[in-house]
C-alpha cells in the first residue's frame, strides 16, 4: 500500500503546483473547476513539458517523417492535438517510433504516454496487457494485396500461396483463423521490420502481403507503380485501430477519449480550422458553445482549460480535415470512418 | 638443532585455529566481507523481484507460465516436427528451439570444415591461394554480421520467381522461394534402414577400436575401411532391400503458386546459414592458422626427415598438436555462432527468439518470454561448453 500513497502524495503536490500556476488564467474564464482526480500520467507529462507519443516506425499516411524530418500523418495529428490541449504548442511532442513488437512494452513501462499506432483493440490486450483503449480513431479490416500480374481476383484463390505477414500482430492470428475457416493452405514469411517485409513482397518472395487495408493502401501508394498491385476485395477481420493508454489512469484516458470526440464533434458541427474563430464569436448552437468553451466549463473538467478545443481545432482541424489531408491522397475512402450521420461508425459522445 | 632454532621463520607461533572477534583477524574480516557482499547481491535481486511483482500488479499485467498451454494461433514457416497454428504455445516454442538447433548444428559443422580449409590455405606456399584466403578473412570478418545476412537474403530474393525457376536437373528447382529437392516418400523400411545406418556406425567404431588395440599389441596395421563400408552402407541397403526396397519419389512440381512435394531449403534458412558460416569461418581460419603456426618448425623437419609426405605430416603430426591451441578459442566461436543465430529475426527465419518474441507480444508476458529465451540459450551454450571441455581434456598434452 505504501508506494500507492507516495504516488498519490506526489501527484497531489504536482497538481497543487500546476493549479497555482494556472490560477490567474482560469480565474478570468470560469469559477473554480471541480477538482479532477489525481493522474500520474497527466502530472508526469506536465512536469516533463512534453508528450511522449508512440507512433509507427514509418507508415505512409499514418506516421512518417517528411523530408525535413517532421513527423506527419493521421496518427501524428492525435499526438499534436493532445500536445496542443496540454501545452498550447503542437511541437511539444517527443515521437517514439515503435514496432509491432515493442509498442506495448513501451506503453506499459511509461516510455510513452499514449499509443496512436494502428493498434487493434482486443479483449486480451485490454485485460492481460494492462491497457485501455479509450477511442477508436480508425475502423479498419485486414485484407490482402497481390501483384496484378498474378491474375488473382479473390483471396479464396490463394490456396498454396506464400504470404508475407508481420509477427506479433493480430494480422498474423487473423490470417491463420481465416485460412483454417476457408480451408486455404499457405506458407508464411514472417519478418518483423516493415521495410524488410515489404521488400520481400515486392521482390516476389511472397505471392501476397496481408495487413490492415489502410496499411495496404499506404504501401501500395508508396510503390513506384501502384497499379502493379491489387488489393483483393475480401476483408477478413475487424480491426478497430485505437489509441492506447495504460490501464488505471482514468483522467488521462478521459482526455484522450474526449480529444478524439472533439475532432469528431467539430466535423459533425462543421467547425474547421478556418471558421473556428467565427464559431466562437457567432455560433449560437448550445453544443457548439459548450465545445468552444463559452459555456459549461467542460475543459476544466478534463483537467485542461476551457479554450483547449479552439486551440486543437486550429492546430489540427477536425476529423474530416485530418482524414482529407493524410488518408485521402492514399486512396483510402471514409467507408466505416464516415460520420454516423453519413452511415459511418464515427460517433462523438455529446459535449454536455 | 641450534641452527634450526636460529631461523626466525620457525620461531613464529603457528596460526591459531579459532577465530578472534577482532577486526584484526584476517579470517573474520574475510567472512564479514563475504556476508556483506552476499547480502547486497541478494538484497538487489530481492528488490528487483518484489519491485517487478509490485509493478506488474499495479499495471494489471498477467504473470505466470499458464499461457504455454493456450492455443498459439501463430503460423510457422518451417518446422522439424509437425506443427499447425492450432497447437499450443509450448509446441510453437519447441519448434523454435529445434529451428535454432538446426541452424546451430549445421552451422558449426560447416564453419569448422570451411574455416579449417581456409586457415590451411592461408599458410599455403601457393601465392594465389594464400592471398585469396587472406582477402577473404579480412573482408568477411570486418563487416557486421547483420549486414552480411541482409546481403545474402537480398541476393536470394533476386532469384527468379517460381514460374521461371532455374531447373538445373530433374526435380531440382532454384527460385526466390528457395531450393526444392526431390525426396522419397518416407516408409517404415526407410526408418529401419536409418536404424541400420546408425547401428553400422556404432559397430564400425567398436571394430576400429579393437583393430587399434590389436595394432598396439602386434604392430600390424589393419584395414578398417572395407568393414566400415560394408557396415555403414551395406547394412542399411540390405535392410531396405530385404523389406521390399520401397521407392516412391516425391518430386517437386509447380502447382498453383508454388512447388508442391519434395523438400525445401527456404531462402531465410539458407541466407542465415551462409551468412553465419562464412562469418564464423573467417574467425576459425585465423584460429587454425595460429594453431598450426604454434607447432614448432622442428616437428615439420623431423617428420620430413622420416620421409613422411606433406599431407601426412599435416594430419598425423601437426594438426594433433595444433588442436591443443585451437580447441579452446574454437569453443568461443561455436558459442558465438549459436548466439548470432538470433539475428534470424531480421531476415524472417523463425528461431526461438522470433517465436518467443511473437509469443510475448501476443500474450504480453515479456518477462516469461525473455526468461524462456535465456534458458534455451544457456542450455545450448552450456552443452557446447561441456562437450568442448571434455574434448579439450581428451586431446590435451598427456604428461607422462
Amino acid at each position: 500500500m505504501k508506494p500507492m500513497r507516495l504516488a498519490t502524495l506526489r501527484a497531489l503536490g504536482a497538481a497543487v503546483m500546476v493549479g497555482t500556476m494556472s490560477l490567474p488564467a482560469l480565474a478570468q474564464q470560469q469559477p473554480a473547476p471541480p477538482a479532477a482526480p489525481a493522474s500520474a500520467t497527466f502530472d508526469a507529462i506536465k512536469a516533463r513539458g512534453t508528450l511522449s507519443c508512440g507512433v509507427n516506425t514509418g507508415l505512409a499516411g499514418f506516421a512518417q517523417p517528411d523530408s525535413q524530418g517532421r513527423w506527419q500523418g493521421f496518427d501524428v495529428e492525435y499526438c499534436r492535438a493532445l500536445a496542443v490541449a496540454l501545452f498550447n504548442d503542437a511541437s511539444k511532442v517527443r515521437y517514439v517510433p515503435t514496432t509491432a513488437q515493442n509498442r506495448f512494452t513501451a506503453l506499459q513501462s511509461g516510455e510513452i504516454d499514449v499509443l496512436p499506432r494502428n493498434t487493434t483493440a482486443t479483449l486480451s490486450r485490454d485485460t492481460s496487457l494492462g491497457l485501455d483503449f479509450p477511442a477508436v480513431n480508425f475502423y479498419d479490416g485486414q485484407g490482402f494485396m497481390v501483384k496484378a500480374s498474378l491474375g488473382v481476383k479473390s483471396a479464396k484463390e490463394l490456396d498454396g500461396a506464400t504470404v508475407c505477414v508481420q509477427p506479433g500482430t493480430t494480422t498474423e492470428q487473423n490470417l491463420t483463423d481465416w485460412a483454417r475457416a476457408n480451408n486455404v493452405k499457405f506458407t508464411p514469411v514472417i519478418i518483423e521490420r516493415l521495410e524488410e517485409l515489404v521488400s520481400a513482397y515486392v521482390a516476389g518472395r511472397c505471392d501476397a502481403y496481408t495487413t490492415d487495408v489502410s496499411g495496404l493502401a499506404a504501401t501500395r501508394s508508396a510503390q513506384p507503380k501502384p497499379e502493379d498491385h491489387v488489393i483483393l476485395p475480401e476483408v477478413i477481420s475487424k480491426e478497430p485501430l485505437a489509441l492506447g493508454v495504460r490501464h488505471g489512469d482514468q483522467r488521462w484516458a478521459d482526455l484522450v477519449r474526449w480529444t478524439h470526440n472533439l475532432l469528431l464533434a467539430a466535423e459533425e458541427f462543421g467547425i474547421t480550422t478556418a471558421n473556428v474563430d467565427k464559431a466562437v464569436a457567432d455560433d449560437q448552437r448550445p453544443e457548439v458553445q459548450r465545445i468552444v468553451g463559452k459555456t459549461g466549463g467542460l475543459g476544466a473538467m478534463l483537467g485542461v482549460d476551457n479554450l483547449w478545443a479552439v486551440r486543437v481545432i486550429k492546430a489540427t482541424g477536425n476529423y474530416g480535415e485530418i482524414f482529407e489531408r493524410h488518408l485521402k491522397p492514399l486512396g483510402i475512402q471514409r467507408g466505416p470512418n464516415a460520420q454516423w450521420t453519413n452511415g459511418g461508425l464515427q460517433y462523438s459522445f455529446p459535449f454536455r | 638443532m641450534s641452527d634450526t632454532a636460529a631461523d626466525p621463520r620457525l620461531l613464529r607461533a603457528p596460526p591459531k585455529k579459532g577465530i578472534r572477534l577482532s577486526w584484526a583477524d584476517e579470517r573474520l574480516r574475510a567472512i564479514v566481507w563475504q556476508i556483506l557482499v552476499l547480502g547486497v547481491v541478494f538484497g538487489i535481486i530481492g528488490w528487483l523481484v518484489s519491485n517487478t511483482q509490485h509493478n506488474l500488479e499495479v499495471r494489471r499485467i498477467a504473470t505466470g507460465f499458464g499461457f504455454l498451454s493456450r492455443e498459439a494461433g501463430l503460423p510457422v514457416a518451417e518446422s522439424l516436427i509437425p506443427y499447425s497454428p492450432t497447437d499450443t504455445y509450448s509446441r510453437a516454442l519447441l519448434v523454435g528451439v529445434l529451428n535454432t538447433l538446426k541452424i546451430a548444428v549445421v552451422g558449426v559443422i560447416l564453419a569448422t570444415i570451411i574455416g579449417t580449409l581456409i586457415g590451411i590455405a592461408r599458410l599455403s606456399k601457393n601465392w594465389l591461394l594464400s592471398r585469396i584466403a587472406a582477402v577473404y578473412v579480412e573482408v568477411v570478418r570486418d563487416l557486421p554480421l547483420l549486414l552480411q545476412l541482409l546481403f545474402w537474403y537480398a541476393i536470394l530474393q533476386g532469384l527468379p520467381g517460381p514460374r521461371q525457376a532455374l531447373h538445373p536437373m530433374e526435380g531440382v528447382f532454384l527460385s526466390n522461394r528457395g531450393l526444392k529437392l526431390p525426396w522419397i516418400q518416407w516408409q517404415d523400411a526407410h526408418s529401419f534402414a536409418l536404424l541400420g545406418f546408425v547401428l553400422g556406425i556404432v559397430i564400425t567404431v567398436l571394430y576400429a577400436r579393437a583393430a587399434k588395440a590389436r595394432q598396439m599389441a602386434d604392430g600390424q596395421p589393419r584395414r578398417v575401411w572395407p568393414a566400415a563400408l560394408g557396415l555403414i552402407l551395406g547394412l542399411p541397403v540390405l535392410i531396405w532391400a530385404g523389406l521390399g526396397a520401397p521407392w516412391t519419389g516425391d518430386i517437386p512440381a509447380l502447382r498453383g503458386f508454388n512447388f508442391q512435394g519434395g523438400v525445401t531449403v527456404t531462402p531465410e534458412y539458407f541466407a542465415l546459414l551462409v551468412g553465419l558460416v562464412m562469418y564464423t569461418a573467417a574467425f576459425i581460419a585465423e584460429i587454425v592458422r595460429a594453431g598450426i603456426l604454434a607447432v614448432a618448425k622442428g616437428q615439420w623437419e623431423a617428420a620430413e626427415a622420416l620421409g613422411l609426405q606433406r599431407g601426412l605430416i599435416m594430419r598425423k603430426i601437426v594438426l594433433p598438436q595444433a588442436l591443443r591451441v585451437i580447441v579452446p578459442p574454437m569453443t568461443s566461436q561455436y558459442l558465438n555462432l549459436t548466439k548470432n543465430s538470433s539475428l534470424a529475426v531480421a531476415i524472417g527465419y523463425q528461431d526461438i527468439v522470433s517465436i518467443s518474441n511473437t509469443t510475448l507480444n501476443q500474450t504480453g508476458q515479456a518477462i516469461e518470454g525473455i526468461a524462456i529465451i535465456m534458458a534455451v540459450y544457456l542450455t545450448i551454450s552450456l552443452s557446447i561448453s561441456l562437450f568442448m571441455n571434455w574434448y579439450n581434456s581428451r586431446i590435451a598434452l598427456v604428461e607422462r
